[in-house]
């Protein structure tokens, strides 16, 4: 018997809310698959177990706030060949980067883990397709959604309905009314009710849209409050020093234009996704600015997880990670980055998105400003800042022109490198930016 | 194909809404820049060519994004 706890899901994190149970006692699970959504005054987060087996009790109810390491279900694990125990937490507010556990999930966006041995739950009443292969979240996605699993195409490992499959099949088919709370996924006063997904009016020929969970309504000030703990943390830890640069993004912004008058509107690229790349794989080539400082010593990571501050509608600010970066075809990563954005803004993010970050890029461009000097993310030791595409004169083998530039700037900590190896990092990320269709 | 007037105005607050799910429409002026009034990001306003694209069927290329600014140009590209 196993126990599935209320994880730390980053540094500053010492309690957390269960919003949403995704299974019920008496589903199957698989490690991996996502069983509960946790709040942690920063967004909701879809918590993975690390136990295969039988749910059994569900230990906390709908918005309690425990503390990190409190069990929250238990898993009966007789069912799973070689299972493991639920590790133990870190002791809250420890502030040591807790190892993953699990293997990482691959990097394919968004994908559910496939369950190694897909065993159909047991059905449960009419209308649920109980022979039909489906993760637990996809099931109650479905239900949620009042769509028949049955319908649902597969793309899942040996016909596996995953929750991608339902919410793929969703866009495309207007949901049926027949909606089916569980008592179970009821939120507890003081929350805001659930948001129902409901299809807003559309216009004859628009087809329904995709699903937005509404977000909840963050408390602001428990929000801010926990970016505040952490940026005062950084900036009382962390000896920063910053560096810039200005990158001409001729190539790039010419490159893009050529690629994407081949694709659907669905596909096109945009410049972030080059510097993501080029980020990524500057990150891999200077392991040094690519890892944690923990216990008075740099460790580096042994893969690159680019973390994305992403600001959320209402103020709020997230940096999850997109996982392996550095090994993503520059299409993967723009679809990856798309939903990563939409995830975070109107869905949800997972735990390991959430803790995984081994190095935080900021893009502000958008925003009309030309260059950001950010606060290093602890306990990571380098944030790549990136300002708006700005056409400058510029000068090319002595002759001036006008070209797209764009100021990058690299804000790292002094305990785990130097400036001539942030120079170094900066400068490769240019060279890389110059050659885009090689990335 | 090309929609009337009130279509496009339409198609055009919908997308919006879609991104910006508490954007305040009848609060934007016709000549406003969404991307300032709204903050979109380049990600959104793909987006929202995306949704504009689906549901006028036509094809939106990057050349036209300029001609999408404000609620004017967007109803005059779909309409035109």
């Amino acid at each position: 018997m196993a126990e599935f706890r209320m994880p730390s899901l980053g540094a500053d994190m010492d309690e957390g809310t269960v919003i949403e149970w995704l299974v019920q006692p008496g589903d199957t699970v698989h490690k991996g698959d996502p069983v509960a959504v946790v709040d942690t005054d920063k967004a909701a987060i879809e918590v993975e177990t690390f136990a295969g087996g039988t749910i059994g009790k569900l230990l906390v109810p709908v918005g309690e706030r425990v503390q990190v390491g409190t069990p929250l279900a238990t898993i009966d694990s007789s069912t799973e060949v070689g299972s493991v125990p639920v590790p133990r937490a870190p002791a809250a507010g420890s502030a040591a980067v807790e190892a993953p556990t699990a293997p990482e999930p691959s990097a394919a966006p968004a994908a559910e883990l496939p369950a190694p041995e897909p065993s159909a739950a047991p059905a449960r009443g009419a209308g649920e397709a109980g022979r039909v292969k489906a993760s637990p979240y996809a099931r109650k996605l479905a239900r949620a959604l009042g769509i028949d699993l049955g319908t649902v195409p597969a793309t899942g490992q040996r016909g596996l309905i995953t929750s991608q499959d339902v919410r793929r099949f969703a866009e495309t088919t207007p949901p049926a009314n027949g909606r089916r709370d569980t008592s179970l996924s009821a939120p507890a006063a003081p929350k805001p009710a659930a948001p129902t997904v409901s299809a807003p009016p559309t216009t004859p020929g628009v087809p329904a849209p995709p699903i937005r969970r509404a977000a909840r309504h963050v408390v602001q000030r428990s929000q801010r409050g926990t970016i505040a703990r952490l940026m005062a943390r950084a900036g009382r830890e962390i000896p920063h020093y910053y560096l810039s640069t200005t990158v001409d993004l001729a190539a790039a912004v010419g490159w893009l234009t050529r690629t994407n008058r081949e694709l659907p509107v669905t596909e096109r690229l945009v410049p972030a996704a080059l510097l993501l790349k080029a980020t990524a794989l500057a990150a891999r080539r200077h392991p040094e600015l690519n890892g944690y400082w923990t216990d008075d010593e740099f460790r580096p990571a042994d893969q690159v997880h680019l973390g994305v501050a992403i600001s959320l509608r209402g103020g709020g600010l997230v940096a999850p990670a997109l996982h392996d970066a550095d090994a993503l075809p520059v299409r993967d990563l723009m679809a990856a980055l798309r939903d990563l954005v939409e995830r975070a803004r109107s869905g949800r993010l997972r735990r390991a998105e959430m803790t995984d970050a081994t190095i935080t890029i900021t893009n502000l461009g958008d925003q009309g400003v030309e260059s950001v000097h950010g606060i290093v993310y602890p306990p990571q030791v380098a944030l790549v800042g990136a300002g708006r595409v700005v056409e400058r004169p510029w000068a090319v083998n002595g002759l001036l022109g006008v070209r797209p530039c764009q100021t990058l700037t690299l804000a790292a900590d002094h305990r785990a490198t130097d400036g001539f190896t942030g120079g170094r990092f900066l400068t490769t990320i240019d060279h890389l930016l110059q050659t885009p269709e090689e990335l | 194909m090309t929609l009337t007037i009130q279509d496009a105005r339409e198609l055009v607050g919908d997308a919006l809404l879609r991104i910006v799910p508490d954007a305040d429409l009848d609060a934007l002026p016709d000549d406003a820049p969404f991307r300032d009034e709204l903050e979109l990001d380049s990600l959104d306003f793909l987006s929202f060519v995306e949704l504009l694209s689906t549901g006028s069927g036509r094809r939106i290329d990057e050349d036209d994004y300029a001609s999408l600014r404000t609620m004017r140009d967007c109803v005059a590209f779909l309409s035109g």
